[in-house]
């Protein structure tokens, strides 16, 4: 296994495998809710392929990422919006 | 409403829905026969800027009094409407469009619409998003927008408060007088008013009004961005001459944080279909106006098509004399801003009212420049 | 900014239908551009972070892909095309493939019929979990439900029990004598049977209940209140993740855009995968067969004719008849019940991305309609998910496929026009003459 990347969720700093998804890791460490709905409700990763686009997290900045087509890349700044 | 109606609206569109807000209103019995959907046509495919323009004398008079009328109903108005007054940014690229600008800013503010020069630091402080080395830009801030079906809908439920009625997915195949031959039977009828758009000519031939498609995208959510109506000033280049294809940039942010991004001119006839040449053509000038958007997301894109005249001025008032028929059509660009206005002037003529402006420059069957189709 | 490759054979989807395409194609011979908006090779059901983890049949393809020359491109998202190129966002930028022949193996999508609580974090789809799982999602010590219907519920549960996931139950919504029928015909199949059989040796502690169905979701104290039917009672369960799904809807949208014609909601083809629209080939979901096999059979049927080797092709069509026989059984047997279409209340959201509830609805509507009405369908899904489910509840016509196919950037779509566009070099891949 590729040694772990380190990305930052939400200003903290998580190290993960170098070879997951960022829909994966977000997952597997506890942020099951990834962002808002247009009316505030909490939403989480459906389909896992790119296509419902509830995974949506802010990468570096931009937003509308699906995190579920990203693989986590070292120094990766992910907004969360919980 | 009585079996016969006083007046029967041809077209739901935004400016069929306004006529007969107005005719109901003043206690005419209306019917308005729609082929499709209420505001599913040339008012759903618009941007939805409410904005004055100064082309002509006229032009002037009809936006601005237009922009009055929605404004005075800003209360009235339930938030699906999306109304916003954010006001218009008009772009100088040089010296020359920036003259034309303050020309502008003096003839709109000696008329008692506000517009403001900006130079190029104002520009940027207003809009950062735009690209450095513009020469500046004129703001008329009591500009708007709205979300052209909504607005329609709620002028037809208006309408039918007051007695009017809505029958959607009716063909209207001839005008006759004092009656319309409509999929379904024949609608005996005081007056006609044709409000079909770009089809009006379909139904009352001699009308000269063209189909003028137009491209627009929209993107995600990116709130911010843009905080006004931003078009360039050669937009105006763009709209006012007719040639076979033209884009310009044209940004307007949405009450839902998306930018919808125009536009283009095209003469094509009745071709719905989204050409990507054009499209590619149209945000090539929108990213040069403003790079960010490059990367932003587009999720939808789609056509339309504007009722254009050869003298860029709508047909308002009555067609033939003694037929019955009045026309209240060939708004180009200019349907949604200009649609209370064009309701309430075309009521107060059938009315026998005095209307608030001069309606000749509108008459249907006026001399129109040669040369143009 | 653009750029351009020049290929004999342009296929979209790398997962098995557009892998054996691939390889057929440029085993003949031909330049091949592969493109799939994933990050590799694999599609769905071959999804993987290392290749260990992949059947042997898997295993082989990828490595025949590898030795084909056949070019991949991962991370292309195509969202034009004519039947004589493919425009793309490509890392950002506008990639134009010019080619003789496209095949379009864009594979399916879950469809979803709404309950209320849907909507809530940690209801998934049944494909979507195993997709996150295969990306690696540590669901380990979650307590899951699978509750979907189809044989797609068994290598999911198999997954789930494997991860180290606390596999609650399995529900299908179909009918005991209706999995019964389907399972007692899976002689005709061997293949799929023993398949069937290691699945369900790999999830052997949960329970499979055939004729159960989730009714709704609720929040709870402690992850998810789910409640289930089985028609004579209801009961709830708890746990952290539910997954749900009423079977695939084939993903046709590059087809309908080239006017490509349907049979209902699939891709007509004839018996070399052809459509309706001269050199351009359909192969797997997209043509209603279903499954891996099916699916390797189908891509090498449209790659070999692609590439002109139609008599090669027909050696094929025996394999490709028994799939379709198949996935006929499939549909038949695992139809959504009735009840599912009505499981909906007037706060239950339909549109995910503008939170349209079903109350804002009206019968009659066409999707257009719908659209102009209630925001429903404009969001970044672009309507594939409240589309089938405008479909199903209001037998709405959905609307027209335009582009954007997908969500593109703004800086690609202005790349797409052809004075922007380069001119066409070739894919590096040597070329061989047309047979």
């Amino acid at each position: 296994m590729a040694a772990p990347v380190e990305i930052r969720i939400n200003g903290v700093s998580h190290r993960v495998p170098a070879d997951v998804s960022l829909a994966a890791a977000l997952l597997s460490m506890g942020f099951g809710v990834m962002h808002r709905s247009v009316s505030g409700m909490p939403r989480g990763p459906v389909c896992g392929m790119g296509i419902c686009f509830e995974c949506q997290v802010i990468v570096d900045g931009d937003p509308h990422r699906r995190a579920c087509l990203e693989r986590v890349r070292d120094g990766m700044e992910v907004r969360t919006d919980e | 409403m009585p079996r016969n109606p006083d007046v029967v609206v041809i077209g739901a569109g935004i400016v069929g829905a306004a006529c007969a807000w107005y005719l109901a209103r003043a206690g005419q019995s209306v019917l308005v026969l729609e082929g499709g959907f209420a505001g599913g046509s040339a008012t759903a495919a618009g941007m939805g800027h409410i904005v004055v323009l100064d082309d002509s004398e006229a032009q002037f008079a009809l936006t601005s009094w237009s922009v009055r009328l929605l404004a005075e109903l800003r209360e009235e108005l339930p938030r699906e409407v999306e109304c916003e007054w954010r006001g218009t940014l008009w772009v100088a690229e040089d010296e020359s469009q920036l003259a034309a600008a303050r020309a502008r800013a003096g003839y709109y503010s000696s008329r008692g619409v506000a517009a403001e020069v900006l130079g190029p630091r104002d520009l940027a402080t207003e809009e950062p998003a735009l690209r450095s080395g513009l020469a500046g830009g004129l703001r008329v801030p009591g500009d708007g927008v709205v979300y052209p079906p909504a607005l329609t809908r709620w002028l037809l439920d208006g309408a039918c408060r007051a007695g009017a009625e809505v029958r959607q997915n009716v063909t209207v195949e001839r005008i006759t007088p004092g009656a319309v031959d409509a999929s379904g039977g024949r609608i005996a009828c005081g007056l006609v008013v044709n409000a079909a758009g770009a089809a009006a000519p379909r139904l009352t031939p001699g009308l000269p009004i063209v189909p003028r498609k137009g491209h627009l995208v929209i993107t995600d959510r990116y709130p911010g961005l843009c905080r006004h109506q931003i078009v360039e000033l050669g937009y105006l280049r763009s709209a006012h001459t007719m040639t076979t294809s033209s884009v310009a940039f044209n940004v307007q942010p949405r009450a839902t944080g998306q930018l919808l991004i125009g536009s283009s001119r095209e003469l094509v006839g009745w071709e719905p279909a989204v050409n990507q040449e054009i499209l590619a053509r149209m945000l090539r000038r929108a990213t040069d106006f403003i790079p960010a958007l490059a990367r932003l997301r587009a999720i939808r894109t789609w056509t339309g098509f504007r009722p254009a005249t050869p003298d860029k001025l709508p047909l308002i008032g009555p067609w033939s004399p003694g037929s019955g028929l009045w026309i209240a059509a060939g708004h180009e660009g200019l349907g949604i801003t200009t649609a209370l206005g064009t309701g309430r002037l075309l009521s107060d003529l059938m009315l026998g009212r005095q209307p608030a402006i001069d309606p000749a420059p509108f008459v249907p069957g006026r001399e129109m420049p040669a040369g143009a189709d | 900014m653009s750029d351009r490759l020049d290929a004999d054979v342009a296929i979209v989807g790398a997962g098995p239908a557009g892998i054996a395409a691939a390889v057929a194609a440029a085993e003949s011979g031909r330049r091949v551009a592969l493109l799939d908006a994933a990050p590799g090779p694999g599609g769905q059901i071959w999804r993987h972070r290392s290749v260990d983890e992949l059947s042997r049949t898997a295993r082989r393809w990828l490595g025949r892909l590898d030795a084909s020359g056949a070019r991949m491109l991962p991370g292309a998202s195509v969202f034009s095309l004519s039947p004589k190129h493919l425009d793309a966002e490509f890392e950002g930028a506008h990639l134009r493939i010019d080619a003789k022949a496209l095949i379009l193996a864009t594979g399916a999508m879950e469809r979803w019929l709404p309950f209320p609580g849907w909507t809530l974090p940690g209801v998934v789809g049944v494909g979507g979990i195993q997709a996150l799982i295969k990306s690696g999602a540590d669901l380990t010590g979650k307590r899951v439900i699978v509750a979907g219907t189809g044989p797609l519920l068994l290598p999911v549960a198999a997954t789930l029990a494997r991860s180290g996931a606390r596999l609650a139950m399995v529900a299908e919504q179909a009918p005991f004598n209706r999995v019964a029928a389907f399972a007692a015909g899976l002689w005709r199949w061997p293949g799929r049977l023993l398949q069937a059989a290691a699945y369900r040796r790999a999830f052997f502690r949960a329970r499979y209940l055939t004729g159960t169905w989730v009714t709704h979701a609720a929040a709870g104290d402690h992850g998810l209140r789910v409640t289930l039917s089985n028609d004579r009672r209801e009961w709830s369960v708890a746990c952290d993740f539910l997954c749900t799904g009423a079977g695939l809807v084939p993903s046709t949208e590059l087809a309908r855009l080239l006017g490509c014609e349907l049979d209902g909601r699939v891709v007509r083809v004839d018996r070399y995968q052809q459509t309706s629209v001269p050199r351009v080939f359909a192969a797997g979901e997209p043509t209603g067969n279903s499954g891996a096999d099916a699916a390797l059979v189908e891509g090498t049927i449209a790659g070999l004719t692609a590439a002109g080797a139609a008599v090669r092709a027909e050696r094929h069509f025996p394999a490709r008849d028994r799939h379709r026989a198949f996935a006929r059984a499939v549909g038949t047997a695992f139809a959504p019940r009735p009840e599912l279409f009505r499981l909906a209340d007037a706060e239950t959201i339909v549109c995910r991305c503008e939170d349209i509830p079903l109350g804002a609805l009206r019968a009659g509507w066409s999707a257009r309609e719908a659209k102009l009405a209630t925001r429903i369908g404009m969001g970044p899904c672009q309507g594939r998910v409240c589309g089938p489910i405008l479909e199903a509840l209001f037998g709405a016509a959905p609307d027209t496929v335009r582009i954007p196919v997908w969500p593109t950037a703004v800086g690609a779509l202005a790349g797409a026009g052809s004075d922007s566009i380069p001119e066409s070099v070739p894919s590096g891949i040597p070329a061989e003459p047309w047979l």
